[in-house]
């Protein structure tokens, strides 16, 4: 790590960055620096600033009057993606943003490909152009390759390239490992720290915490568009960062208290079993499981270990090739999310954006949607006082932040789009819940208004199955957790297994029991 | 129009139910506040009004009074109906998500069975049937392809729109079929208090599509699955019915053209009639606003795009402009005018 010092000019400058939107202030006089060699992380809750600071950078939007950016001490003006190209700076988005169907060298030389003759464009000395970059990041594939062919996480390697190939002095990451899986994700920090090595200047946006500890040298807040403040890598800890994120103690974050809710009588008997359900092989294995009666089962695993579509089979909404769901004893048949619905499952999906919500359409629709059918007048006309009166409801009870259920979903924010989704469920009077991540993309005060829904739905005799990647999430909700690792079900704990729920228990199945003891 | 189902309860105007107390601080619910909600389903719903009024003024002044005439007006109408019968059922599809390119081709086999069913005894009731019968049976077709066998629907439509040219001609023989005591050409050439049939059946198709589309599960559906198709599934929405639906109104509807198109001429011909109506029908429902991505639109919107297309040649031609100069004048009027609209509303989508 290379110190960062007062003599030294920082790579990137940012003084009084202030961003108006028509009634909010997004951004308030946020003044951040980096230096060159060094990772510095910006955290904040949903909704802090962070991604209008970052779409200043990259040009997207205009900083208002009195903003200054300098790039190694120059005053630099980013009026376009072009200008913030040229002053060297470069963002590793979530979403990566590259053309699927071309080749990895056409992709990093989109927008100045080397021509020949014309129109020709010359693919060889483009292919060679950016072999050297290729090579530098270690990529296990070569410029010819298509992109669509690659994984996220080489996809993600392309991006990198594209951007140092660009002459970039300062990288911007995104939430970079949402998609990736743990050993992508070592790789990917292996990567940035050879990058800060090489002096460039690396922002790191994540809501992670082990990655924060992991890789930063430096943590910049933001809350409410506001700068709270700078911790350095020494001063680094849990406490002090959701202290300053979230303006208050979270002392009482996580909701459980299992002993005192193993003894609410409503819990008990097995509500849902599973047996020896597959989707033949391909992404689930056999799997056999049971949830009782006001029980909160964890799903944890890696990512792609057939949690999700796990979660899928027992919902519907993929087809499954054997093995047999009993619902309070019984056998049901369940092929479709209508069948899943008409039985009282509901399902919570991990991606609320794109398998979830109607973004164009009303709160109160999107609410409704599940059980307008089952609430409409003969001849399937619309009971528009019941619907009103529901989503109304589920705005209270939830504490939904918008101004009307009329309000269109996609125009709040995640924590709200969430439980907009969720009361979409409640509604259909579920007698089994499973959550999908269910605080993905969601900010720290609404995270734990979920955590105290699902402890509230738990004590009315709901079985809920929680999927999460963030063990903290497992370990402070769940009352037994089950670990699934390449389709089955590798292991449990918790519950009468006599094993603790830790980060330590779980890891040990979700690597493979073998593969820990060497 | 009401934007959404639950919208057309009462809505206390800048009425905060949840109110500023929420913990977590202002930032995460940036969302709009129902003042602007309402603006914006306002503007969504006046769309091209101002456009519709505009030209009707202009036109007035232009030909110097003789726009608004009572009778100019409701030849204006009789014009705009086919057109606008035809554009519902195509809201319907393009909310959806899909195109219909066959509704063209539908109005001239439904013409074609009409007519030769016509000459039957009692062929007035039978013409009638014949007419809508054929048109949703090809919209059943459509709507199987696309909806059980996940065929893309501008080829789907693209196929029928060629083959049902080729039936119309066939089962006529190729000719004009004439029926000079057509026992409903009431339907095409009279009035009702001074109003055509033809205009009000097309505002009863608009009426009723706003019932189906505001007012019924089914509507909801609608904008559900061209919202997000995924989504719908998961929500236990059966998309394929909800499509087999869309195709099926669209190709009753296009029946009714077709059944329309005949009691104004007497005749039907398996050649000429309704050629390129698919795209006067499909440039209604993008003028009136309506997403081609599907999800987003409304049925008023259809019906002031059916009116300007209507407007606009009828001014053309009060005014002696030669029918080259029309093509060029409507189309440029059509990407001017939703030009216009991207510019009024940006981030709409079109």
């Amino acid at each position: 790590m290379s110190e960062p010092t007062a003599q030294r000019v920082p790579m990137l400058e940012m003084r009084n960055v202030t961003k108006t939107f028509p009634g909010v202030k997004a951004l308030n006089d946020v003044s951040l620096k980096a230096w060159g060699g060094e990772v510095l992380a910006l955290m904040g809750e949903n909704g802090a600033g962070k991604s209008t600071l970052m779409k200043i950078l990259s040009g997207a939007y205009q900083p208002d009057a009195g903003a200054e950016i300098l790039v190694e001490g120059q005053p630099v003006q980013i009026t376009d993606p072009i200008a913030a190209k040229k002053a060297g700076i470069a963002i590793i988005y979530q979403e990566l943003a590259l053309a699927p169907n071309l080749t990895v060298a056409e992709n990093i030389y989109l927008g100045q490909e080397i021509r020949s003759g014309g129109l020709g464009v010359d693919r060889r000395a483009m292919a060679e152009g950016c072999g050297t970059v290729l090579e530098r990041l270690g990529a296990p594939f070569g410029p010819k390759t298509v992109v669509g062919t690659l994984s996220i996480a080489e996809q993600q390697l392309v991006e990198i390239a594209r951007a140092l190939h660009a002459k970039s002095r300062i990288l911007v990451f995104d939430e970079p490992t949402t998609a990736l899986s743990a050993r992508e994700t070592d790789r990917l920090f292996d990567l940035v720290r050879q990058l800060r090595s090489e002096g460039i200047a690396l922002i790191y946006i994540s809501h992670r915490m082990a990655e924060i500890y992991e890789l930063s040298d430096r943590v910049s807040v933001l809350r409410d568009g506001t700068y709270v403040g700078t911790l350095e890598r020494e001063g680094l800890s849990a406490e002090s960062l959701v202290k300053m994120m979230v303006g208050r103690d979270l002392s009482t974050f996580y909701k459980k208290e299992p002993n005192q809710r193993a003894q609410d009588s409503a819990r008990g008997e097995v509500i849902f079993q599973a047996i020896d359900l597959t989707d033949g092989g391909k992404r689930v294995k056999p799997c056999s499981f049971e949830l009782r009666r006001g029980e909160v089962l964890g799903i944890a695993g890696l990512v792609g270990s057939g949690r999700t579509e796990l979660a899928r089979l027992i919902f519907g909404a993929d087809p499954k090739k054997g093995g047999e769901i009993r619902l309070e004893g019984k056998p049901i048949e369940v092929n479709s999310p209508q069948d899943g619905i008409d039985h009282g499952i509901a399902y919570l999906t991990e991606d609320r954006k794109a398998l979830g919500l109607f973004l164009d359409m009303s709160c109160g629709d999107n609410i409704n949607i599940g059980v307008i059918q089952r609430d409409a007048r003969r001849g399937g006309i619309l009971d528009l006082a019941r619907a009103w009166k529901r989503a109304e409801t589920a705005f209270q009870s939830l504490r939904v932040r918008a101004a009307s259920p009329l309000v269109p979903v996609g125009t709040l924010s995640g924590g709200n789009q969430q439980k907009v989704l969720l009361s979409r469920w409640l509604e259909i009077g579920p007698k089994i819940l499973i959550l999908d991540e269910p605080t993905r993309g969601v900010d720290i005060g609404a995270k734990s208004e979920i955590y105290r829904i699902i402890d509230g739905l738990s004590r009315q005799g709901i079985g809920l199955i929680v999927i999460s990647s963030e063990m903290p999430e497992i370990i402070g909700t769940c009352d037994r957790v089950i670990v699934m690792r390449e389709g089955h079900i590798e292991g449990e704990v918790g519950g009468e297994t006599g094993l603790d729920i830790t980060q330590e228990n779980m890891m040990r199945f979700a690597a493979g029991s073998a593969a820990h003891a060497t | 129009m009401a934007d959404s189902p639950v919208s057309a309860t009462a809505l206390k105007p800048g009425g905060d139910p949840t109110g500023p107390s929420t913990p977590g601080g202002p930032s995460g619910g940036a969302g709009l506040s129902a003042k602007q909600v309402q603006m914006r389903s306002m503007i969504q719903a006046i769309g091209m009004l101002p456009v519709l009024v505009i030209l009707c003024i202009g036109f007035h002044f232009l030909t110097e009074g003789r726009f608004f005439t009572g009778q100019n007006l409701s030849i204006v109408a009789q014009q705009a109906s086919i057109n606008t019968v035809l554009a519902a059922g195509m809201t319907f599809v393009i909310l959806t998500g899909g195109i219909d390119l066959s509704v063209g081709s539908i109005v001239a086999i439904s013409a074609m069975c009409g007519a030769l069913a016509s000459f039957a005894p009692g062929g007035g009731i039978l013409g009638i049937l014949a007419g809508l019968g054929m048109g949703t049976f090809v919209g059943l077709i459509n709507g199987v392809l696309i909806a059980g066998l996940r065929l893309p629907p501008f080829i789907v439509t693209l196929g029928s729109l060629t083959y049902l040219r080729g039936f119309a001609r066939l089962i006529g023989q190729d000719t004009t079929v004439f029926n000079p005591d057509l026992p409903f050409a009431f339907i095409g050439n009279d009035d009702l208090f001074g109003v055509p049939i033809l205009a009000i059946i097309a505002f009863a198709v608009v009426l009723v599509s706003w019932f189906i589309l505001r007012r019924t599960v089914l509507g909801v559906r609608i904008y559900a699955v061209g919202g997000n198709p995924n989504a719908a599934r998961l929500s236990g929405i059966k998309v394929w019915a909800v499509l087999l639906f869309a195709y099926c109104a669209s190709g009753f509807l296009a029946g009714l053209g077709g059944v329309m198109a005949l009691s104004r001429l007497y005749a039907a011909n398996g050649l000429q009639v309704g050629q390129t109506y698919e795209l006067d029908a499909i440039t209604a429902v993008i003028l009136g606003g309506t997403s081609f991505v599907g999800g987003i639109g409304t049925i008023w919107g259809t019906l002031i795009g059916a009116l300007i297309i209507a407007v606009l040649s009828n001014g053309l031609i009060l005014l002696g402009v030669s029918d080259i100069w029309q093509f060029i004048i409507k189309g440029l009027v059509i990407v001017g005018a939703v030009a216009l609209d991207r510019f009024r509303q940006p981030g709409a989508r079109t």
